[in-house]
Parts: C-alpha cells; sequence; structure tokens
C-alpha cells in the first residue's frame, strides 16, 4: 500500500483530532453548502414541509463531511453545481433554450448532459480494459479521470433535470429519483463514486477494468430504454409517490444497491486471480477480501436503512409497514442474504472463494430484487416498471 | 463425563433446549423463511379463490389451500417458524449477552506475561525508564489516540506496571442490539398478524362470510366489535354517505370490522395533471364519536393519513358511489330502429326484455373524463431520434393529449351466464378531422377492448346511422331504395327498359347482400360468381352501387321526415364511406343492442383504509436498535492494547481486535512504531 495513504489513513481517531486536521478549504466549502441550503430554504421554504426542510438542513453536514473527508468529491461537488447553476443562468427559465443556447444543447441540458454521462462511462471503461491489457498506468490514469468526468456530467445532468423538471410546470417538479430511468442514472453515478472511493483508498486502478463494466451495462439499460421507450420524459409524481420519504428512500437503497454491485465484482476479480490469470496485475487477495468486505458492510448498513426508510413510508402511505409485497420481500431476501454473508465472515471467520462466489450470487439476487420484480412480478412498487 | 446416568426427559429437555439456542437451527428457519416468502412473491397471493382453481385444477387446488399457499405469509406454520425464530434468538441473547456486556466492560488488566506472549500481534521492547514514566507516557499517548485503560502494577521480582487498554467496545454492543432488534421487529409484527384472529377462527366462533353476501344478510359470527385490537380493513364510502363498518378479507371470505367512530364522506376529490395523470386523491370527510357524538372534519391525502382513538385512517382506492345513468339501447335487429330508454345505478343488473334471449345488462362503470393520446406516431429517421433525446428531458414527442368526455362500462350476460364487456364513449371523438362514437368490446378481462367507430352525423349524432343500418338491413324497402338509385343513376340518359330494371335489381340484390353480412357477404358472392380476372372490377361497381344505394336511403329518410335534400359534398361521401365500414362491422359486434350513454349524475366513492396496529411502535423500536446494531457492529471496531513495563527494562506490548481487517494490521504496525519512540529516553 502506498506509505502516504496509509498514513493519511492511520491518523489519530478522535473527534478533536480530526478536527484540528481542517483546514480553511474545509471551512470554506461548509461556508458555501450552508450558504446554499440557507439561500434555498430562504427562496423556497414556502414550499416545503417541515421534513423536507429538515432533509434540506440535514444534508449539509452530510455533504461537508463527505467533501472534507474527500478532496475529489469536493471538487466534483464544486464542477456539477457551477455547471447547473450555468445552465439554469442559460434556461432563463424557458424550456425552449435548451435547443437555442449553445451550451445548453451540447453540453449542459439534462439530456445532453447524461449523454455525455454514458459516453464517458463506456470510455472509461474502454480504457480502463486497455490498461488491463497492455499493462498500462497511463491508460488506466485516463480511465480514472474518463470516470471523474462521467460522473461530473451525470451529476450535472441531474441537477438540471430537477430543474427542468419545475420549468416544465411547478406542479410536475420532483427530486429525480422517481422511475427506473432516473435511478439508472442514479445507480451508475454511486457505483462510480464508491469505485473512485475505494480507488483512492487502496491506491490501485486495477479493479476498473472490473467495476466499469457494470456502469457500462447500466448505461447500455439507460440508453436502450431511452431511445426505446422514451423513458426519458420527466413525468409528474402519481400521488403515492408525492412525500419526502421518497428523497432518502430511494438514494439509501441505492448506495446499498451500488456497494454490492461493486462487491461482486471485486468477487470477480478475486476469482480471476486465484486462478491465477492476471498475476501481478491484480491487488492482493487479502486486499481484494478487505475491500469486499468493506462494500458489502457499506452496502449492508445502507439497505437497512433504506428497508426499515420504505417500511416507515409504507406505513404512511399504504396503512401498515409491512405487506409482503413483491418489492419488500425480495428486499429482505437481499438482506438476509448478505446478512449470512457478513456473519459467516465476522462471527466463523469464513474466507476465500466461497465469500467471492456469495459476492457474485449476492449481485443476481439483487438484479432481481431492483429489476427481476418489476419485470415478472406485479406488486405496489409497480412505478418501477418496464 | 458423568457417571449417574439421566433421566431420559431431562435428556430430551436438554437437547430440545440445545437445539434452540443452536446457529443451525435458526439458519434452518430462516431459510425455510426465505423459501417460503419466494413462492409468496411468485404466485400471487390473495386472489379469489376461483382464479387459483382455474389456475391450478381440482387436483392441486385444494393441495395448495390446505398447505396455504394462497397467503403464505398468513399460515400457521409461517407464523409458527416465527414465532420459533423469535424464541431461539431471545434465548441466544439471554445466555450469550450477559456474558457479553461483562467482555465488553472489563479490561483484562490482570493478564498474564505468558498469556501476552500468546498473542499473534506483539512486540517487545528494551527501556531504560523506570515502569512509572513510561506508564505516564504511555497513558498520554492512550488518551490522545482515543482509548480508556487501566493500570495493574505488578508486585514481586517479575513486578512492573501494566497497562491494558480498550476502545469500540460498542462492536459488541451492536451484536447484542441487532439481535434484540430481530426479537422485537418479529413480536411487533406478530402482534399486528392476524395471529390472534386465527386462533379466534379455530377456537372460538368467529366465521369468515361469502363476499358475495350484502352487508344486511353477515351473520354475527362474522362481525367483529370495536373493541377488535388489531385489523386493516377498508371502507366503502360513496358521497354523502356514512358508515362504521369495515370490510376485512380473510382467506376467500370477509369479516366485517365495527369501528368505534362513524365515517361521513362529504366529497371525494381526484385532480389530474394536464397529461391526464392522476395528480391528488382526497377524501373530505368528517369522523364522528359514537360516545360523545363530537365531530371533527379532516381531509385524507395519499400520504397524509388521519389517526383518531387508535384507529388510522387512508385514502386507499376510489370507485363509482352508483352514479345515475340515463341510457338509450338501440336495438341492431335487422330493420329495426327501436330504442328502449333505461335508467339506472352503476352496479345496478337490469334485465332487458329480447324476443329471443334475455340478456341482464350490469352497469359496472362511469368514467366521467377520459385523457387520451390523439396524436399520430410520426416515423422518425435514427438520427432524428437520436437528436431528439438530446436537449431538456420534457416530453417531446408528438403526443396530443385530449379529454375525450365521459365513457361507461357495462356486461350483457346472457340467460348461459356468458358475459361480455362493453366501453362505450358518450360524445364523439375526433379522428382525422371526424367525429366517431366509440363502443368497444370483448369477451373476457384479459383481452383488449376492440372498438367499433361509427360516424357522427352533421347533427353530431348517433342517428343517420342508425337509420342507414336500419334501411340498408330490411329487404323490405330495398327494392323501393333500388328504384330510386336506378332513376337517378340514369338520369338524363336514353336507356333500355332491360337496362334499367337490370341495374335496379343488381342494386337491390347488392343491398340484400350487404344487409345479410355486410362486406363479407358481398365478398363472397363476389369469389363464387365472377372469374377471378374480373373480380377487382365487379367489387368496384358493387361499391359505387352500394354507396349511390345509401345515399338514396339516405334522402329517402329526409323525405319521410319531412327534410329538404342534401347536396352531395365530399364530406358527405366520406360519411358514407364511414357508416358502410362501421354498419358491415356490427354484424360483429357480439349484442343485439348498442347501449348509448345519454346522460349521467356522477356519484363518487372513495375506499377508505381503516387501520388499527398496536405492534406499529414496537417494530419502529426495533427498526432504531437495527440501525443501531448494525452500525456498532459494522463501524466500531474494538481494540484492545497491553503493553508490560517490567521493572528488569523490558516492555512487551501485544495487540488484540476481535475481527482481523488490513485496517488492524496497518493500525498494529503504526502503533509498534510510536511505541518504539515511546520507550526511548528523551
Amino acid at each position: 500500500m502506498d506509505m502516504e495513504l496509509a498514513q493519511q489513513q492511520l491518523q489519530t481517531q478522535t473527534f478533536s483530532a480530526w478536527l484540528q486536521r481542517r483546514r480553511l478549504i474545509d471551512w470554506v466549502t461548509l461556508l458555501v453548502i450552508a450558504g446554499g441550503a440557507f439561500y434555498a430554504l430562504n427562496t423556497f421554504g414556502a414550499f416545503m414541509d417541515v421534513y423536507e426542510k429538515a432533509i434540506l438542513m440535514a444534508a449539509v453536514p452530510v455533504i461537508s463531511f463527505l467533501a472534507w473527508s474527500w478532496p475529489g468529491l469536493r471538487n466534483l461537488l464544486a464542477v456539477s453545481t457551477l455547471s447547473s447553476l450555468a445552465a439554469i443562468g442559460l434556461y432563463h427559465g424557458d424550456l425552449a433554450r435548451a435547443e437555442q443556447a449553445f451550451f445548453l444543447k451540447f453540453a449542459l441540458s439534462s439530456q445532453t448532459a447524461i449523454g455525455w454521462m454514458c459516453f464517458l462511462f463506456l470510455m472509461s471503461t474502454v480504457a480502463f480494459w486497455v490498461g488491463l491489457a497492455a499493462r498500462s498506468a497511463f491508460a488506466e490514469k485516463t480511465g480514472s479521470v474518463l470516470t471523474w468526468c462521467a460522473v461530473a456530467m451525470g451529476l450535472t445532468g441531474m441537477l438540471v433535470r430537477w430543474y427542468e423538471s419545475y420549468l416544465i410546470g411547478t406542479d410536475v417538479g420532483h427530486i429525480p429519483v422517481s422511475n427506473l430511468y432516473e435511478v439508472f442514472v442514479l445507480f451508475s453515478l454511486i457505483t462510480a463514486l464508491l469505485y473512485l472511493h475505494y480507488e483512492r483508498r487502496y491506491a490501485t486502478r486495477r479493479l476498473g477494468a472490473f467495476i466499469l463494466p457494470v456502469i457500462a451495462a447500466a448505461v447500455g439499460f439507460l440508453m436502450w430504454y431511452a431511445l426505446s421507450r422514451d423513458a426519458q420524459e420527466i413525468q409528474p409524481l402519481i400521488p403515492a409517490l408525492q412525500s419526502y420519504w421518497m428523497k432518502i428512500h430511494v438514494p439509501a437503497n441505492f448506495i446499498g444497491y451500488g456497494s454490492f454491485a461493486l462487491s461482486a465484482m471485486v468477487g470477480v476479480a478475486w476469482l480471476v486471480g486465484d486462478g491465477g490469470m492476471l498475476k501481478g496485475r491484480l491487488p492482493e487477495q487479502d486486499v481484494l477480501e478487505d475491500l469486499m468486505y468493506k462494500a458489502i458492510a457499506i452496502g449492508f448498513a445502507f439497505f437497512t436503512i433504506a428497508t426499515i426508510l420504505g417500511a416507515l413510508w409504507a406505513a404512511e402511505a399504504w396503512g401498515t409497514y409491512w405487506q409482503w409485497d413483491p418489492k419488500e420481500t425480495w428486499a429482505l431476501i437481499v438482506w438476509l442474504n448478505y446478512a449470512a454473508w457478513l456473519h459467516m465472515r465476522l462471527t466463523k471467520g469464513l474466507r476465500g472463494a466461497i465469500l467471492a462466489w456469495w459476492a457474485v450470487v449476492g449481485l443476481v439476487v439483487v438484479t432481481f430484487a431492483f429489476l427481476g420484480v418489476n419485470m415478472f412480478l406485479s406488486g405496489l412498487h409497480s412505478y418501477g416498471s418496464l | 463425563m458423568n457417571s449417574i446416568p439421566k433421566k431420559p426427559s431431562a435428556n430430551f429437555g436438554r437437547s430440545v433446549y440445545e437445539l434452540l439456542i443452536s446457529m443451525r437451527f435458526a439458519i434452518s428457519l430462516l431459510t425455510v423463511l426465505a423459501i417460503a416468502s419466494i413462492i409468496g412473491t411468485v404466485l400471487k397471493q390473495n386472489e379469489p379463490y376461483n382464479a387459483y382453481l382455474n389456475q391450478f385444477g381440482q387436483f392441486w387446488f385444494p393441495l395448495f389451500e390446505a398447505v396455504g399457499l394462497y397467503s403464505v405469509y398468513h399460515a400457521g406454520w409461517f407464523l409458527l417458524i416465527l414465532t420459533f425464530l423469535v424464541i431461539s434468538t431471545s434465548m441466544c441473547i439471554l445466555r450469550q449477552g450477559p456474558q457479553m456486556l461483562r467482555e465488553m466492560r472489563a479490561f483484562r488488566e490482570h493478564a498474564k506475561e505468558a498469556s501476552l506472549g500468546q498473542f499473534a500481534h506483539r512486540a517487545s521492547y528494551d527501556t531504560t525508564l523506570a515502569p512509572q514514566v513510561l506508564g505516564a507516557r504511555i497513558g498520554d499517548w492512550l488518551t490522545r489516540e482515543g482509548y480508556a485503560f487501566k493500570t495493574n502494577v505488578r508486585e514481586g521480582d517479575n513486578g512492573g506496571l501494566l497497562i491494558a487498554a480498550k476502545r469500540g467496545s460498542g462492536n459488541r454492543l451492536g451484536y447484542i442490539l441487532t439481535h434484540c432488534a430481530i426479537v422485537t421487529i418479529c413480536v411487533g409484527g406478530l402482534l399486528d398478524g392476524d395471529m390472534p384472529l386465527k386462533l379466534q377462527m379455530m377456537l372460538g366462533d368467529t366465521r369468515a362470510a361469502s363476499r358475495d353476501l350484502a352487508f344486511n344478510d353477515i351473520p354475527a359470527q362474522a362481525r367483529m366489535g370495536a373493541d377488535h385490537w388489531s385489523y386493516r380493513g377498508n371502507v366503502f364510502l360513496p358521497e354523502g354517505k356514512r358508515s362504521d363498518i369495515a370490510t376485512l378479507n380473510v382467506g376467500d371470505g370477509i369479516l366485517l370490522q365495527e369501528l368505534p367512530f362513524d365515517i361521513m364522506l362529504k366529497k371525494f376529490n381526484v385532480d389530474f395533471y394536464s397529461t391526464g395523470m392522476p395528480k391528488r386523491f382526497a377524501s373530505d370527510i368528517v369522523i364522528i364519536d359514537k360516545a360523545s357524538g363530537q365531530q371533527f372534519e379532516h381531509t385524507i391525502d395519499v400520504n397524509k393519513p388521519v389517526s383518531y382513538k387508535g384507529v388510522t385512517l387512508y385514502q386507499a382506492s376510489f370507485d363509482d358511489g352508483g352514479s345515475i345513468l340515463q341510457l338509450k339501447a338501440h336495438s341492431l335487429s335487422p330493420g329495426s330502429t327501436d330504442i328502449l330508454d333505461i335508467k339506472g345505478q352503476v352496479g345496478d343488473a337490469v334485465k332487458l326484455k329480447q324476443k329471443d334471449t334475455p340478456l341482464t345488462l350490469e352497469l359496472t362503470n362511469l368514467r366521467p373524463i377520459n385523457v387520451e393520446n390523439l396524436g399520430e406516431e410520426k416515423t422518425t429517421t435514427s438520427q432524428e431520434k437520436m437528436l431528439q433525446h438530446l436537449g431538456n428531458a420534457a416530453r417531446k414527442t408528438d403526443k396530443d393529449l385530449h379529454n375525450v368526455g365521459p365513457s361507461f362500462s357495462f356486461k350483457l350476460r346472457d340467460a348461459a351466464g356468458q358475459a361480455r364487456e362493453f366501453n362505450n364513449y358518450m360524445l364523439p371523438v375526433v379522428q382525422e378531422g371526424r367525429g366517431f362514437f366509440m363502443t368497444g368490446m370483448r369477451e373476457s378481462q384479459a383481452e383488449a377492448f376492440r372498438y367499433l367507430r361509427i360516424p357522427a352525423d352533421e347533427d353530431g349524432k348517433l342517428d343517420t346511422w342508425f337509420t342507414l343500418r336500419a334501411l340498408l338491413t330490411d329487404k323490405s324497402r330495398h327494392a323501393e331504395i333500388a328504384r330510386r338509385f336506378t332513376a337517378k343513376a340514369m338520369h338524363g340518359d336514353a336507356i333500355s327498359e332491360t337496362m334499367r330494371s337490370k341495374l335496379s335489381s343488381t342494386a337491390e340484390r347488392t343491398m340484400d347482400l350487404y344487409g345479410s353480412g355486410g362486406y363479407g357477404a358481398l365478398d363472397k358472392f363476389i369469389r363464387d360468381t365472377v372469374a377471378e380476372k374480373e373480380q377487382p372490377k365487379a367489387a368496384e361497381i358493387f361499391l359505387k352501387v352500394l354507396q349511390g344505394c345509401t345515399w338514396e336511403a339516405w334522402q329517402l329518410q329526409r323525405e319521410h321526415s319531412k327534410l329538404k335534400p342534401l347536396d352531395m359534398t365530399p364530406a358527405r361521401a366520406v360519411f358514407i364511406d364511414d357508416s358502410l365500414n362501421t354498419i358491415s362491422d356490427s354484424f360483429h359486434y357480439g349484442a343485439p343492442v348498442l347501449i348509448e350513454l345519454a346522460g349521467f349524475e356522477e356519484v363518487k366513492a372513495s375506499v377508505i383504509q381503516a387501520t388499527r396496529s398496536p405492534g406499529k411502535y414496537i417494530v419502529f423500536l426495533g427498526c432504531a436498535l437495527l440501525i443501531a446494531g448494525v452500525f456498532c457492529m459494522l463501524y466500531i471496531h474494538e481494540r484492545r492494547l497491553f503493553v508490560l513495563a517490567k521493572s528488569d527494562g523490558k516492555v512487551l506490548f501485544a495487540m488484540a481486535t476481535n475481527r482481523k481487517t488490513l485496517d488492524f494490521e496497518s493500525r498494529f504496525a503504526q502503533y509498534r512504531e510510536q511505541l518504539k519512540q515511546i520507550t526511548v529516553e528523551s
């Protein structure tokens, strides 16, 4: 492991020491984020209920904490915020400007930005593969930079989409996490960010070639879905989805799904490495195992939260916190599966190929819970239907 | 081990206990639950039993019913497994919990030197510092690193100082919390589940009643008092009505649940977006307390329920509350222009007196608003399509949404019980610039409606079409129409009488054929009688004749009604074409009458779900425990440090965790270096 990074991780663990390590830029970041939140509260507070205000306020420390602990993320947020603001400025409150203003048409309008995201993710997948095949550190570095660019474009696209939805009509506007198209973009972004996080923590770019293909597959689906079904069109929210719960339930779920997908691909890398292929080209097996565990741990924690938030929401919308709807039941199965995985690793000390295979199979279960339920089973979560 | 033989019963009790607390038992239970849950998602639950009977047949249906597959999550065995899971997990907590808590608190400052030597992660140093001085330095360092520690002074030759430090004990608390959470959630869930009701039905005299019974006919055995402590049922409330009864679905039957208050629906509100998608469902209700007579007004929205006296009311769905429909049943018998006026409520079944077959008209629904996409699909090149997907994400495809007005649906059931379903629009729908009355028919729910498009006449009515149809299907009028047609066609031409009569008989024959089976009958005639080469030409002639006759029929009808004759225009020619197409299709309409919606008075009904779930807050407590537990388990790392500073200048360092990770390894390496520096005198 890179010595500098090792040092960074092993800083003193107490809160006061952590606080002392903050630099000027951290406080500036906090001020900007808090300023933005207060501006939003001040300008649009009349349209929010108390829960939405609470979510907005809670977002300030959460985003600040993430930006403090990860400079790359801070830069990403800065870039995406500025480009979204630029897009909003260019729109002049008129949707038709997307066709007229050059920068909107070719870069910043939501569909164009998401199109760029798709293209950049595909390019970064290619770059990582070239890097793995040709043993080229430069290609891997390119892949990494392209991934960052893709995330920046995707995040901009989502933020602008949010704004565009309000331009369609103030009653139509809503956070873009309400249907399958939108959550697929979210999934791609979250999985990519998790990859970039681990790339930095473990100081290796070798896993890009394994993890980016999942994102490329999601992008492929996204493009098919938009071209053949016009899924990209912003739709107003049905009454059941008009709730502040959506803002927290859906993202929490996709942090779970993204982490599980990532852990499965690390599992694939472990199995490939175990067979002796790509010898010396992959991180050590115990590093992969550690990464797999970390990803599943994050995924499990967030999936637990998401499922509980879902239960709380169901109690409010449908009158019961649990009614064995197919989506709920499959969420439970996913949860039990990873609970068992963690249990075997943590208390039984299981290691090796079984865990790697199990993580890969876990992705199959997750995919069914995410997509299969919508495709093959009927139930209450029909807004995610294909 | 034990020489005295134990009594077999004690042995048995012991092994049951061992089984209950074993991990393997818990895992097996969970696996069975998971598999059962999967079955429950694949097989649609709580459908009407007839649907299952159709799906599985006579042999499997009762078998699956006995196993409880139609309601897996409420099956006795499912609840039993859940109960055992709760028992097993509770016993596990009781057995392991206290020991874990003790271990959590303990610093193990009495650890022996020899046992420190067994640690996988250890190091030793030499120092010139006195144990006390070193102890103080290490104490400062540990505090900085966030550790709690205890110092144990060792006496004697091998004397010295043992510093035992720990952090992250909450990790073990995580195990206890998550296991407690599982028990809490299951207990809450079981309280809200229908286990008590099941027992009551098994042991007491509560029995579900058939879904087909009217409320008043439901026996007392199927009625639950207001003190029933956990339920979830639906209250059906037409506007202006009040009710204190919720229906609970139990297996294939229902129970009636009395509520501790009355609910009155003042108004049910539905708002739509401009796209026709529903935007808001809300009920303005009044809750009337039975005991005090107090009244409370509330509005229930989706996602915004209201609670009163432990019962929570939700906006569940909506329905027609018995709208009053004024209908005109147009007879489709050949030559008939009979109209029967009917007045009925949605939900009613009306007997229609038909000559040959008695029919029952079941009025099923009224939809006052129908938003349809009337835009035509444009063909686009793939390049245009790509470009369409850039820019903003607003709707760009050419969809042209319009409210096409009210529609109503009904079933016509024959004496044998077979029913066809119909869906008719009240107003003409504009297509290609012309108005059409749409009437759809299907033979089963699985099919889509097939629509007959009846052209609206110049007054925007169905009348002209019905008249034309009556005349064309009435053989007795064909001679007269043919005569008029021939007269017009030959007007001004000097033509022989034979030619004239030939044309006249051709016209009559054409109408006879068409009037008996539409274009199909004409087509068959041409195929049977005309040489293949001549067929297209013959068809063209027949069509011309038919169009001409239809025009004459129209004029004839106007003459009878004392109306001025019309001039032929392109629009009227198109109307004749459309009419002929539809009359031809109407032979396959599947009903002897066409029912027109002439007027209506809408009465909406709201379906409000009434829920009492006392276990809810227990479940939520369990959820909080679960989140706390999971985070403690995964994100608090337990670490123990031991430093033994001996009086002879030897220092022993050992480190342990209950979970080995890469972080732990690097942390150990770091501490080993830091301690080395601390032990050096500076």
